[in-house]
This record gives structure tokens, C-alpha cells and sequence, in this order.
């Protein structure tokens, strides 16, 4: 096995992107009536994207960044993709989600509209995308790609709540594009260099010219990933989209802001995490993260909702994350990575869970507006229950227990309270904080904002999630049904819980991992040394003709 | 030169974003196109304005950025330019559909 891997690597680096790409491809000559082809094809293609990205992520751990040049082109010419331990959890955690919304939307939701399974490829490709390149101008087109799919994800169900959420979704993000394009323009300006590689070296250089340009540029530049990242107070798109949008959707949505969050990590740590310009932008992130992991919360708290709660859930994420990120520490954010995890994976199951919870509460019938779902326009195709397909999964006894117990870990994961993975990250992220800082009066300040925001938030998001499973499922109601699930349906929620408990198991050389991971981001030599240092392959030889 | 494309870019900037800001979703539509137009000039201007200068090596000629014109910001804008009108044409379905399911032409789907 690992010397089948050897002898793929790095060429195995490039799969993640082309074979999403390929089966989508392949689905489109499918016509929709061939969902349970395109099911297989999408299910082969999330399987195997999946294990490959596992691959990365064990290669990553051993041999640190990997570069490659898909244009065989010596750096800094062309583009570069290139893999460290950071991208390689993405990947994972991309790849994660897609499979699990697949499998779900494979129950019903799939049947909702048209192209599901080959947009959710497209999404796919351009996570994987922006989670491997290592060129600020293709980490736009590929922003651009995952927002195209996102775009038709989102309208999947089609509905006037749907419709009036894309406006604005699509209207904000095509706005923040443009000022990543104004962004990336003045760095290339600046700098001379788009490759991330050699921006880094020469914002290393001792005198960087136009100082204030790059500020100016990357300023801009981060405005576009903190809109992504939901960030306060370019965040109040982002909840409607996300309730609004097909359960499966939001799910794989919940990687959607993180990527936000990737973006600003990747390329902040490679602009001002050393050198001259140390620093630049610290305190904004902190400040801009602390605010939104606190109105996040209390976003959780007032809403009556569980899919609203859920995105506000996302938001609390991104925030945190970004606050870890603003403590300028390798320790922070190493716990930071660790806690990015289980926390994304609890808001997708969550989104998912509701559904199931939601479906129960209506007595088993679609609570859906979507204009295929209604009575009046219903064609045999499009209804979401026909085929009458087989409960694999019949009711019993303790099914609403089970899906209470589902309810109950993903509040006290996103929560962060023991025994779950997020509270380790937690633990980390503050015992980081206030260790070294609050030896020396300096800097100390920040350490307990920091501190008091991440358990006020834990507080206020256990006390919203709690009343709404109280609500949910201690209110007494003899006459209706025990849940059903489909075994499409309770395998990815078990699965997405499954991998926190694993992470509890295996927390040792997980966070060890994400401490490596966080603290090659701040050295940046690594990096630097692997892009600009990849070879070039020789073109074969000619044959002699 | 440089002093008007830097005046139509702020002009363009400053229409797109009132326009972005306005209730409409056809105002919507124009505003983002506008702001489209402008970051793809600031783009093009980026890489340095040279008149009569090639992109392309010629024999004969020292190759540096005195004598050329910089190609990639050119390259860049092309890429803008097709992303920015594919979006737009999507944007514009969505406006549609909106406009159809909601009975009116306001952002929020209703009117205030």
C-alpha cells in the first residue's frame, strides 16, 4: 500500500480535483431519470475522494508540504497546488461532508430538483481546489467555482424562500469577489508575485517597498474571506441561506465557511506571520472574531428555529477559529485546527438531524415549499416520497430515544463540553491562551477577552440547544408515530457522530497533529522551500524519427 | 493617462456601489456590473500602463518591463471578464425566477 502510494505521490495530490470534475461530467450525460446510476457514480466518486484525501493526510503527517506542478512549469511560473497538514484536514473534512449529504439527499431530497449529484461534485472540486492550490489568483477561480455550485445548491428545491435567499447570497458573494479581484490586483502590484510561496519570501525581504500598499491589498483581500468566513458584520446573509437551503445542502455547506476561515489562516500566516510586516492585522481578527463568535451566539439563542440555529452554530465555528487565529499563537491555533473539526462536522449533523426531527414532528409528510412538492404541480417524478421505497429502518422502541441521544451529542459538541472532541479544542485553545500570556502583563488583555468570549459562547449556545431539545422531544405528544429513518438517512448521521467519538479515542495524536499543522503555518520556511524548490519533470525524450 | 482611468474607475466604483446599495434588482444587476467593469480596469492598470508596447517578446529586444507591457494582469483580467459575465447571466435567472414566485421586483421579495 504505501509504496503504491510512493510511487502515485505527488501525482496523487491532483485526484481530489479531477475526479469530482470527471464524475460530474460523467453525470450530465445521465438523464435525470437515471438517479440511481448518478447515486452510484457519486457515491464511487465521494468514496474514493475521500480515501485518497485520507492518503494525503497520513503523507502530509510524514513528510510535511508537498508541492506539484500540474503545468510543469519551474516555479514561480505557472501555477502550483501544494498539500501541508492543513489542507490535507480540509480535504478529509470536505470530502467528509460531501459523502454524508450525498448519502442523505439519496433518500429524498435528491428528488427535489435537477443536477443535485453533479453540482455536489462541482462543490467538491472546488473545496478541493482551494484547499490544495498555492496561487492567489487560482484560489479565486477555484472560490469561484465552489460559489457557482453553491449558487445551484442552494436553489435545489427551488421555492420562494430559496429564491429570495440566493438573491442576496449570490448578490453579496458576487460583491466579495470583487473586491478579492481589487485584493489580488494590488498584491500582484505590489509584490510582482501571485504564487504564495514567493509572496511570503519576498514580504520576508528586509525592506518591502509601498509598505502600505500591501496592507491596503491584503486588507481588501481578507474582507472577501472574512464575508465567506460569515464574519460580523458581513454575516446576516448568511443565515437565511443556510436555513433556507435543502438539509443535505446546508450540511455541505457548513465547510463553505470554513473554507473563508482557510483562506485567511493560509494566507495570513504566509504574509505576516514573520518578518517585517509581523503582525500586520492581528488585533482586526481577534476583534472581528470575538464580536462573531458573541452575536453568533446569542444569534443561537433567539432563534425559535433549529436550522436557523444550526447556521448561527456554523458561524459560532468560523468565529472561534478566527479568534484562535487572532491570538497570533501556534498553540492557540494548533488547538484552534483541532477544535475546526468536530465542530463543522456537528453543524452539518445537525442540519441533518433537524430534518429527520422536523419530518417526525409533521406526522412523516415533507414540510417543504418547494413548488415540485405541491399537490398542484406534483409529476410522479418529483415527489419526494414515491417509489415507495423500503424502511430499512422500522420504527422502534427506542428510535426517539436514539435520535434525542443524536440531539443531545451535537448540542454538547457544539457547546464544547466534556467528554467530546470540541471541548479538548477548547480546553487547548484556553489553557494556550492564558498560560504564557498571563505571565507578562503584556498582551494579557487580549488572552482574557479571549478567554471570557469562548465560554461565554459555550454557555449561551448549551442554554439555546437545550431548550429546543426540551421543546422537541420532553413535550408529550401520545398520538404521534415513533420517528422513521431511512438507513440513507441515519447512516451519515451516524457516521458524522461516529468520527467525534473517534477523535475522543485518538485525541492524543490528533492534537499533536494539529500543533504540528499550526505550527509549520507560522514557520512558513517549510512552505516556502517546497513550492519554490519543486522540480521539474524532464519531457520525455523525442523518439528519433 | 493615468489620471483618467483612475477617474473612470472611481466613477464606475461609485455608480456600482450606490447602485448595489438601491432597492431594485435590476439597480442590483447594473451595480454589480458596473463594480464588475471597474475592478477589471483597476486590473488592467495594475501591471503599469505602457502605450505601444507588446505583451509578447520580439527578437531584438531587452526583456524586461521597460519594453513590454506586464502580460499576466492582462491574463488575470480575461479570467475576471468570463467569470464576472457567467455570474452575471446566473444572477439574472435568479431575478427572474424571483421576480416570478414573488410578484415584485424588490430585494427583500416584498415590498416595505
Amino acid at each position: 500500500m504505501s509504496a503504491l502510494v510512493r510511487a502515485a505521490m505527488p501525482h496523487l495530490i491532483v485526484v481530489p480535483i479531477l475526479l469530482p470534475m470527471v464524475a460530474a461530467a460523467a453525470m450530465l450525460l445521465l438523464g435525470e431519470g437515471r438517479r440511481p446510476v448518478k447515486v452510484a457514480i457519486g457515491m464511487a466518486s465521494a468514496l474514493a475522494g475521500l480515501f485518497v484525501s485520507c492518503l494525503l493526510l497520513s503523507w502530509s503527517d510524514t513528510h510535511g508540504v508537498v508541492a506539484y506542478l500540474p503545468g510543469n512549469w519551474r516555479p514561480p511560473f505557472g501555477i502550483a497546488l501544494a498539500m501541508d497538514r492543513l489542507s490535507a484536514t480540509m480535504l478529509v473534512l470536505a470530502w467528509t461532508l460531501g459523502a454524508a449529504a450525498l448519502l442523505f439527499a439519496s433518500a429524498r431530497w435528491q428528488r427535489a430538483g435537477i443536477h443535485f449529484h453533479a453540482l455536489l461534485q462541482l462543490e467538491l472540486m472546488g473545496l478541493s481546489g482551494a484547499f490544495l492550490t498555492a496561487d492567489v489568483f487560482n484560489l479565486f477561480v477555484f472560490f469561484e467555482i465552489l460559489l457557482a455550485a453553491s449558487y445551484g445548491l442552494l436553489l435545489h428545491g427551488s421555492g420562494r424562500h430559496r429564491v429570495r435567499a440566493s438573491v442576496r447570497y449570490v448578490a453579496v458573494n458576487l460583491s466579495g469577489s470583487s473586491l478579492f479581484l481589487l485584493g489580488a490586483a494590488i498584491i500582484y502590484g505590489v509584490t510582482g508575485t501571485l504564487n504564495m510561496a514567493e509572496l511570503s519570501a519576498r514580504l520576508s525581504g528586509a525592506a518591502v517597498e509601498n509598505r502600505h500598499l500591501v496592507y491596503t491589498g491584503a486588507a481588501i483581500l481578507s474582507l472577501a474571506f472574512l464575508l465567506k468566513a460569515g464574519a460580523w458584520p458581513l454575516n446576516f446573509w448568511l443565515s437565511p441561506a443556510y436555513s433556507s437551503a435543502t438539509p443535505p445542502v446546508a450540511a455541505l455547506f457548513a465547510i463553505l465557511t470554513e473554507v473563508g476561515v482557510y483562506a485567511l489562516i493560509r494566507l495570513w500566516t504566509l504574509m505576516f506571520a514573520g518578518g517585517p510586516l509581523a503582525g500586520f492585522g492581528a488585533d482586526a481578527v481577534l476583534a472581528f472574531g470575538v464580536v462573531t463568535v458573541l452575536l453568533a451566539s446569542f444569534g443561537v439563542l433567539a432563534s425559535q428555529s433549529a436550522s436557523v440555529q444550526a447556521s448561527w452554530a456554523v458561524v459560532v465555528s468560523a468565529g472561534t477559529i478566527l479568534s484562535a487565529l487572532g491570538m497570533r499563537d501556534a498553540g492557540v491555533l494548533g488547538s484552534g485546527l483541532f477544535y475546526l473539526v468536530p465542530s463543522t462536522l456537528a453543524s452539518g449533523a445537525l442540519f441533518l438531524l433537524v430534518d429527520v426531527v422536523r419530518r417526525w414532528q409533521a406526522g412523516g409528510t415533507v414540510v417543504d415549499e418547494a413548488p415540485f412538492l405541491n399537490a398542484a404541480l406534483e409529476t410522479e417524478d418529483l415527489n419526494l416520497d414515491d417509489e415507495g421505497a423500503p424502511l430499512v429502518t422500522l420504527p422502534f422502541p427506542a428510535s426517539t430515544a436514539l435520535l434525542a441521544l443524536a440531539f443531545l451529542t451535537c448540542a454538547l459538541l457544539l457547546a464544547g463540553l466534556p467528554p467530546l472532541p470540541t471541548f479538548l479544542g477548547k480546553a487547548g485553545m484556553l489553557s494556550a491562551a492564558i498560560g504564557p500570556l498571563a505571565a507578562h502583563a503584556n498582551g494579557s488583555g487580549r488572552a482574557w477577552i479571549f478567554v471570557a468570549t469562548l465560554l461565554a459562547s459555550g454557555l449561551v449556545v448549551l442554554l439555546a440547544l437545550m431548550r429546543t431539545g426540551i421543546r422537541t422531544f420532553w413535550t408529550e405528544d401520545a398520538q404521534r408515530e415513533r420517528p422513521r429513518v431511512r438507513a440513507a438517512e441515519g447512516l451519515p448521521l451516524v457516521a458524522l457522530l461516529g468520527i467525534t467519538a473517534a477523535l475522543v479515542v485518538a485525541a492524543g495524536p490528533a492534537m499533536e497533529f494539529a500543533n504540528d499543522a499550526a505550527r509549520s503555518l507560522f514557520d512558513r520556511t517549510s512552505y516556502i522551500e517546497a513550492v519554490l524548490g519543486a522540480r521539474v519533470r524532464p519531457s520525455p525524450t523525442p523518439v528519433a524519427r | 493617462m493615468e489620471l483618467v482611468l483612475a477617474l473612470a474607475i472611481g466613477i464606475l466604483t461609485g455608480a456600482g456601489v450606490w447602485l448595489v446599495l438601491r432597492p431594485r434588482t435590476f439597480q442590483l444587476v447594473l451595480g454589480l456590473s458596473l463594480l464588475s467593469y471597474a475592478v477589471n480596469l483597476f486590473i488592467f492598470s495594475v501591471g503599469g500602463l505602457a502605450v505601444d508596447q507588446e505583451p509578447i517578446l520580439v527578437d531584438g529586444v531587452a526583456p524586461d518591463l521597460l519594453h513590454y507591457t506586464d502580460p499576466v494582469p492582462q491574463a488575470l483580467v480575461l479570467t475576471a471578464i468570463v467569470i464576472g459575465f457567467g455570474m452575471t447571466a446566473l444572477l439574472l435567472v435568479i431575478i427572474l425566477a424571483s421576480r416570478g414566485m414573488t410578484g415584485t421586483d424588490h430585494v427583500d421579495g416584498a415590498e416595505p
